[in-house]
């Protein structure tokens, strides 16, 4: 049984149709990568599956459990929020707390964890993004990188089903964007189910087992990432990967090389 | 100026501070106190949008903004009596300055709330946190730091505006001044003197907005010592 299974998701602001109608699957242990133009609906797809957005129509089926998206309640959009993260492309941590804070907090109040106890998880989350020295910063005192991996910490910290990434590291410069990635790399390793929105080939190429290619709202082809780079059916995908594959593969599959060390 | 005003300025100092102690101050902390609750109120309502309270919060602050302070302050005391409604000046005073500084106060503490990001809500929610949980833990201590200096003004121009209660009977500084210069004829020196004692206040008003500005931002003390530790 799929961990996660959409069907026949729709959105529109006013009148735009942003989502057409998405299929998706998502194995428990699967890296997705959701690759696509700017504009196409990916952000929004996300949003609309986290809730943050209100989908026109569409079902959820999460641990097997179906959801008409339209009209979910609130108990049941608090209760899959446990399960699941969100990463965001700008990081969103709470400027007024601190790297541990942000990871706690959640636990404490969220998670209904003893604060004795959160503290630890939220410690041992932040050593696992490689921040064991910066417990106690705020976010304006960390750099980019450094937010977006205390934004992985407090992602994993409860210990969700699956986190959803938006562009984790499109807001990042390029020294930045390999600690990241190196960071959900090992996630990935570890057998982190991930739906990940990027424009890194490298990691998609690389970290993700299957590739979701959505183009105006709808999913243009999805399948193996091996086959999907390697193989591609679809003239729109071809065409894509001519646009951006040959330079951004190359650079950020060296980049992450480089990061491993 | 002759020795007849130096000495009533001197005599009259005693006479003047009193009722600022008594009056003028606690005037303003019920005053303000009551603002603030008020204000809070009419910033979340609209803040969260909620239905109806929303549209109510902006009609309030029409009237409330629109419309001076003296006459609100008249309309109660001189005018709600005629429809059998007495209130008691100091009370009188308390609940018009309150009620009219919200108004103000409460589009402060709406635009602090606007200027927290709105992802920092959303992350909340991601974090498994209630709408409450975000207002009180996220958004509000950072809305609270943001609106700590205009509230601050609020509450010096709130302080000298307590003034206006002279003129519905409040024996508080000016109207006790007043009092003074009806019997020694020394308009000048005493209004300069109650002046002063105002300008005193403030002084003392701005020192503290000066600490809880630093107060609220110790957490750059926090970094200081975290940059040394690394170095
Ligand atoms: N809240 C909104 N109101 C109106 N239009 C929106 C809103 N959010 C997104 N859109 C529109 O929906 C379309 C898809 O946006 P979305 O952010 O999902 O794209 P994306 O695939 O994530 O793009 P990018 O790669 O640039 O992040 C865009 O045309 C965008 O302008
Ligand atoms: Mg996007």
């Amino acid at each position: 049984m799929p961990m996660l299974e959409v069907k026949g998701i729709t959105k529109g602001f006013g009148t735009l149709d942003v989502l057409r109608g998405v299929d998706l699957t998502v194995e428990r242990g699967d890296v997705v990568a959701i690759l696509g133009p700017s504009g196409s609906g990916k952000t929004t797809l996300l949003r609309c599956i986290n809730f943050l957005e209100t989908a026109d129509s569409g079902t959820l089926i999460f641990d097997g459990e179906s959801f008409e998206l339209g009209h979910v309640s609130k108990r049941d959009i608090a209760r899959l929020r446990k399960k699941t993260a969100f990463v965001f492309q700008n990081y969103n941590l709470f400027s007024n707390k601190t790297a541990l804070e942000n990871v706690t907090e959640g636990l404490i109040l969220g998670h209904k964890m003893p604060k004795a106890q959160a503290r630890d998880v939220g410690r041992r989350a932040l050593d696992r993004v490689g921040l064991s020295d910066r417990y106690d910063y705020y976010p304006d005192q960390l750099s980019g990188g450094q937010q977006q991996r205390v934004a992985i910490a407090r992602a994993i910290a409860p210990e969700p089903e699956i986190i959803y990434f938006d562009e984790p590291t499109s807001a990042l410069d390029p020294e930045l964007t390999v600690e990241v990635l190196a960071v959900m790399r090992r996630l990935a390793e570890d057998g982190m189910t991930m739906l990940v929105v990027t424009h890194e080939m490298g990691f998609a190429r690389t970290v993700s087992n299957r590739v979701i290619f959505m183009e105006d709202g709808v999913v243009a082809e999805s399948g193996p990432s091996k086959e999907f780079f390697e193989n591609p059916k679809e003239e729109r995908t071809k065409a894509f990967l001519r646009s951006i594959g040959t330079t951004m593969a190359g650079e950020s599959g060296k980049k992450e090389n480089q990061a491993k060390e | 100026m002759d020795a007849h005003a130096w000495q009533v300025f001197a005599q009259s100092f005693d006479d003047i501070l009193i009722p600022g102690l008594c009056m003028t101050i606690p005037l303003t902390i019920a005053a303000f106190s009551l603002c603030m609750v008020v204000a809070l109120l009419l910033a979340m309502v609209q803040y969260a949008k909620v239905p109806g309270l929303r549209q109510f919060a902006r009609f309030y602050i029409w009237i409330f903004r629109g419309t001076p302070l003296l006459v609100q302050l008249f309309i109660v005391y001189y005018g709600l009596p005629r429809v059998g409604i007495v209130i008691h000046e100091v009370v009188a005073a308390i609940a018009v300055i309150g009620l009219n500084y919200a108004a103000y106060c409460a589009e402060t503490i709406r635009a602090a709330l606007e200027s927290v990001p709105v992802g920092q809500v959303e992350a909340g929610y991601c974090t498994g946190l209630s709408y409450i949980q975000i207002m009180r833990r996220i958004v509000l201590p950072q809305a609270m730091k943001t609106a700590f200096p205009p509230l601050s003004n609020s509450l010096i121009s709130m302080l000298k505006d307590t003034s206006l209660a002279a003129n519905i009977t409040v024996m508080e500084m000016l109207q006790k001044t007043k009092q003074i210069v009806a019997r020694t004829y020394e308009p000048l020196v005493l209004y300069i003197e109650v002046g002063l004692i105002y300008l005193a206040f403030s002084t003392i008003l701005t020192w503290l907005q000066g600490r809880g500005e630093r107060r609220l931002s110790t957490h750059r003390v926090k970094r200081r010592r975290n940059e040394n530790a690394d170095a």
